[in-house]
């Protein structure tokens, strides 16, 4: 291969991370308000107020720090007002998330108008003198930015509190049965609080990935149904952690790599190219959920459903 | 029926109305697609609305209406405008040509004026800028700083605006390097910063290390300032947004137009017409240059402009080749505004094809 | 420790679900909304009252405008009368706006196929493929779950993006005028392929009185008919469904092709009303608002024709509030949300009621 070529690959190998890293935030926060049981599908609407959060934070202290900060601040407490319409006040899940979703829109637009379109220097990539220059391997494991090396520590983490601590084997209890859980003394509403609140934390990192280093500004909808890819991730990974950053990276792919081909001269309407992310989450959703046994299998077996106590 | 006086009387109360109105600022409307922000086409038309506030005070009183979708609303919110008193209605969006047309029928006493539209009628006058010819000069510039003699265009739709625009900048670039090429990257969207982002990043990838853009966003200079290499923003000056990348960019101007026909107007004496304006009318001019363009790159700019205000240079002066080297127009002809209006393929210099519908 | 003061609440089911409940929470929650929405306007610095009537009573306070609230509320009450189907046998179909866009097209399609030609045929052939369009469009996440089980939440909405870009892709291609010098338009329709007006002085088209039409339908097929009476049960309890050999298949499709269908006449009645051509963008989020139009609705028909109503002066309000007082049309999304929050809060009240159980020593 040619040097050139190889340098090509790096760049689209580096763009795809970075254009998977906000789904990686928001889908995995998900998957662990899934797995507590409770289906959440306002991230759509979490993500974008964490975006709005974080930017308008940022451009108002200067400070990075205070901006993610905010937006998970912001992304939890909305999910908190989810969490309290549908595990407090009995509301179905379904339609609060909607809800939740059509509410962050409208709220990031209204709160937004005042920094819409300002400019931000964004966070930058790390550089590690010497690290990050060696060919190919450099680029790919030292430049990235600081976000999606939290990505990946998170990763870690929820891989090993899922799996290996206590603390995950309770809340995968809650999701499989919250009866079960229940009846032997877990405080079943609480733990799903948490859960829900982690994941719009995590939708709110997500967003601010987009306004704060992916494209560092505000604009109202910037997520263009980023939240909604998430939550497909969650199901195409069958609810497991590194199989959610597959298919972030994978999807991240599609994008960047439709728009490469496009300047490598191909001659296809952008139009039916612009189409194919969305048909590739169609087949894969159909190919994962074929088998009912492995969805039914895989899938926290409470999920979706209320519980409550009385 | 009425007597002669009764009319007389009639009629003496109408003049008195109409010149107690008279003291009534001047109700106008705008009708914008996008939020305002603080850069783009819409902030170019507010940058103007506020200009002809500052410039005709209590006289005249302006409104707007932002996001306005260019389906059934924009019909109703013109309309509104209309009947809530607005006596001149900017439509700012080509989506809203039909509605504007529509509108202005039932209220023959209101001027309209719709930007970019091909329909006019007694009071629909449109408007639209030579945008190409700031196309051309951000050509110039991009050929004399490009190093890989590669270009970078992150485009919207394959409409005849768009591509004149690229073909524009291609001829401007490669009149002062003809080894530079440019590539494009459609990304089917006015305004969606993530994938203009991506665009912008995958044309860099590829070798491309001055950009320019036809969307809306500012996420394309952002892109380049991250990446270390050149960009020229579009509609309003981005310098902001990337302040060492960014290095002119090709702006619209429309205080001078809406100064103008706000005063006819005011006056009375507002007609429908067609206009078609460029650098020599200031309706597009470039902005302040960076630091980083040299004098030399300076000295073409200005001169091409001047060149194009006196009728001396016109980027589409023959021959002009497409992208198969067929000679399209010959020597000596220049390409008519008419088909200008309607431009559906490349000139020579463009990488790749245009998407084929 | 409870936070107020020692004294314990407890939510207990009512043994009767309360009807004055279930009918007044919407309500409720509109007077919630105005609440919040006047002490979110002061906090703007902006009278509330002022700001208020702007919002809700000067859209509304001449004649034309109630033909635009008319106009507005068509696309919303189509769409939500379809998708409450769904949504009461637990169908999430929330792609509306796709399939509204693919009945647009359906129809605009045979619109410019009859281009030139005129006769009493092209409407109702219009009409019919619309709803056909838009049904189809519905019918691949119906069968995508009936025989794949994918979840018809997330293919119903990828959809919608996939009928964004054919839409583009059309009215930039193969659909596009010849006469608009390579705008993204379509041809415009012929007189005989446009809804005509139903009065003189007001906007309202033939497709208004197809939603208003639509209502008394709706009820009859929901409340009266065995294929609505089946949704009802699978909805309320899927169990029960089960024994009596309901097909949950067949709950899906019902679901799914009505809210395909009724979507797909709204975006019939948007290109062959006022737009009168095909173009880049036909819908602002007709089909996404009417997810909060259905359940404002209670799932109701009658419900959803008051909910459309209300959501279509809420529309309107964004933009006089504009013109008037400046005030930034985003608040249109924010009133939506908080409609739908405190109408879902309040449900709990249906079902349930608090007790106050007492003093209890901490």
């Amino acid at each position: 291969m040619s040097p050139d070529l190889i340098d090509g690959i790096v760049v689209i190998l580096l763009a795809t991370v970075r254009a998977g890293t906000p789904l990686v935030f928001a889908a995995l926060g998900e998957l662990v308000a899934e797995r507590s049981g409770v289906l959440n599908l306002g991230v759509e609407g979490m993500m974008l107020v964490g975006a709005v959060a974080g930017f308008a934070a940022a451009l108002g202290t200067g400070s990075y720090a205070l901006g993610l900060l905010a937006a998970i601040a912001a992304g939890a407490a909305l999910a908190l007002v989810f969490g309290f319409l549908t595990l407090t006040m009995r509301a179905s899940q379904v339609p609060t998330g909607l809800a939740l979703t059509i509410f962050g829109i409208g709220l990031s637009t209204f709160v937004g108008y005042p920094v819409q379109d300002k400019p931000l220097a964004g966070l930058k990539p790390i550089d590690i003198p010497g690290l990050s220059d060696i060919p190919v391997i450099g680029p790919l494991l030292f430049g990235h930015d600081l976000l999606i090396y939290l990505s990946l520590a998170i990763l870690a983490a929820l891989l090993w509190f899922l799996y290996r601590s206590k603390g995950g084997l309770i809340l995968r209890a809650v999701g499989e049965s919250a009866e079960s859980a229940d009846a032997i003394g877990y405080p079943v509403i609480a733990i799903r609080y948490a859960a829900v609140a982690f994941g719009g934390a995590m939708a709110g990192l997500g967003g601010a990935y987009l306004s704060l280093v992916y494209t560092p500004t505000w604009a109202e909808q910037m997520t263009a149904g980023r939240g909604w890819i998430a939550l497909a991730l969650v199901v195409f990974a069958t609810w497991k952690p590194g199989w959610v950053v597959a298919g972030a990276y994978l999807f991240g792919g599609v994008t960047i790599v439709q728009l490469n081909l496009q300047g490598w001269g191909f001659d296809v309407s952008s139009h039916l190219l612009s189409m194919l992310p969305y048909i590739a989450t169609i087949v894969v959703l159909v190919m994962i959920s074929r088998d009912e046994t492995r969805i039914k299998l895989n899938a926290p077996a409470a999920l979706g459903r209320p519980f409550f106590r009385s | 029926m009425l007597r002669p006086t009764a009319l007389l009387a009639a009629a003496a109360a109408i003049a008195f109305a109409t010149t107690g109105q008279a003291a009534d600022p001047l109700k106008i409307g705008f009708v914008y697609v996008s939020p305002i922000g603080s850069a783009g086409w819409t902030y170019q038309h507010d940058v103007a609305r506020k200009h002809i506030e500052k410039v005709y005070g209590d006289k005249i009183k302006t409104s707007y209406v932002e996001k306005v979708p260019e389906g059934a609303d924009a019909e109703r919110v013109i309309r509104q405008l209309a009947t809530s008193g607005h006596k001149l209605i900017f439509t700012t969006s080509f989506g809203y040509m039909d509605p504007t047309i529509k509108v202005a029928k039932r209220f023959p006493k209101v001027h309209f004026e719709h930007a970019t539209g091909y329909k006019r009628s007694k009071n629909v006058a449109t408007y639209i800028a030579r945008f190409y010819e700031g196309r051309y000069l951000a050509g110039i510039v991009a050929g004399k700083m490009t190093k890989s003699n590669v270009a970078g265009y992150v485009a919207a739709f394959p409409i005849p605006e768009v591509v004149r625009g690229i073909n524009a900048f291609v001829r401007g670039m490669r009149s002062v390097n003809p080894k530079a090429t440019v590539r494009v990257i459609w990304v089917s969207s006015w305004y969606d910063p993530g994938k203009e982002r991506e665009a912008a990043e995958a044309l860099i990838g590829q070798g491309a290390d001055v950009l320019m853009q036809h969307t809306d966003s500012t996420a394309v200079v952002q892109a380049a300032e991250s990446k270390g290499v050149y960009a020229i923003g579009y509609h309003s000056d981005m310098s902001k947004f990337g302040p060492k990348a960014h290095l002119t960019a090709s702006t619209h101007d429309w205080r001078g137009y809406y100064e103008a026909r706000v005063k006819m107007a005011l006056a009375g004496t507002w007609k429908s017409g067609a206009i078609w304006g460029g650098i020599k009318e200031g309706m597009v001019k470039m902005a302040p240059f960076n630091m980083a363009v040299t004098d030399d790159v300076k000295k073409a700019v200005s001169d091409a402009t001047e060149a194009i205000r006196n009728g001396k240079l016109h980027p589409f002066a023959g021959p002009v080749k497409d992208q198969d080297g067929k000679v399209r127009i010959p020597a000596g002809k220049t390409m008519s505004d008419k088909d200008l209006s309607s431009m559906s393929w490349y000139v020579e210099g463009v990488d790749g094809k245009l998407p084929k519908k | 420790m409870s936070p107020l003061g020692g004294m314990r609440f407890q939510i207990e089911p009512r043994l009767e679900q309360s009807r004055a409940i279930r009918t007044l929470a919407p309500l409720i929650a509109v007077v919630l909304t105005v609440l919040v929405g006047a002490v979110m306007f002061a906090a703007l610095g902006v009278d509330p009252l002022a700001a208020l009537a702007s919002f809700f009573l000067h859209p509304v306070d001449t004649l034309p405008e109630l033909g635009d609230i008319g106009v507005k509320a068509a696309p919303l009450m189509l769409c939500a009368l379809g998708l409450a189907v769904g949504f009461r046998g637990n169908v999430w179909n929330i792609g509306a706006e796709g399939q509204l866009i693919v009945g647009a097209l359906a129809g605009g399609g045979v619109a410019l196929a009859f281009h030139g030609a005129t006769g009493w045929y092209i409407l109702p052939l219009m009409v019919a493929a619309a709803f056909a369009g838009g049904a189809a469009w519905a019918a691949i996440p119906a069968f995508l779950r009936t025989r794949f089980h994918a979840n018809e939440i997330l293919t119903s909405l990828m959809l919608t993006y996939v009928a964004a870009q054919l839409l583009g892709f059309l009215v930039h291609g193969p659909w596009r005028s010849p006469d608009a010098f390579n705008f993204p338009v379509s041809r415009d329709f012929g007189d005989d392929a446009r809804l005509p007006y139903l009065t003189d002085t007001t906007e309202l088209h033939l497709g208004v009185l197809f939603a208003v039409i639509a209502v008394p339908l709706m009820w009859v097929l929901t409340q009266r008919s065995y294929a609505g009476f089946q949704v009802q049960v699978a909805g309320l309890a899927p169990r029960a469904a089960d024994y009596a050999g309901f097909k949950s298949s067949r709950i899906v499709w019902i679901g799914m092709l009505s809210g395909g269908a009724l979507a797909g006449l709204a975006g019939l009645g948007e290109v062959a009303g006022p737009i009168g051509k095909l173009q880049d963008q036909i819908s602002p989020g007709y089909g996404f608002a009417a997810i909060i139009v259905a359940f404002l609705g209670r799932l109701h028909p009658v419900g959803i024709f008051f909910a459309s109503l209300l959501m279509a002066l809420l529309y309107l309000g964004g933009g006089t509030a504009q013109i008037e007082m400046q005030i930034p049309p985003a608040v249109t999304g924010v009133f939506q949300g908080m409609l739908l929050f405190f109408l879902l809060g309040a449900d709990l009240f249906v079902g349930y009621r608090i007790r106050r159980v007492g003093r209890v020593a901490a």
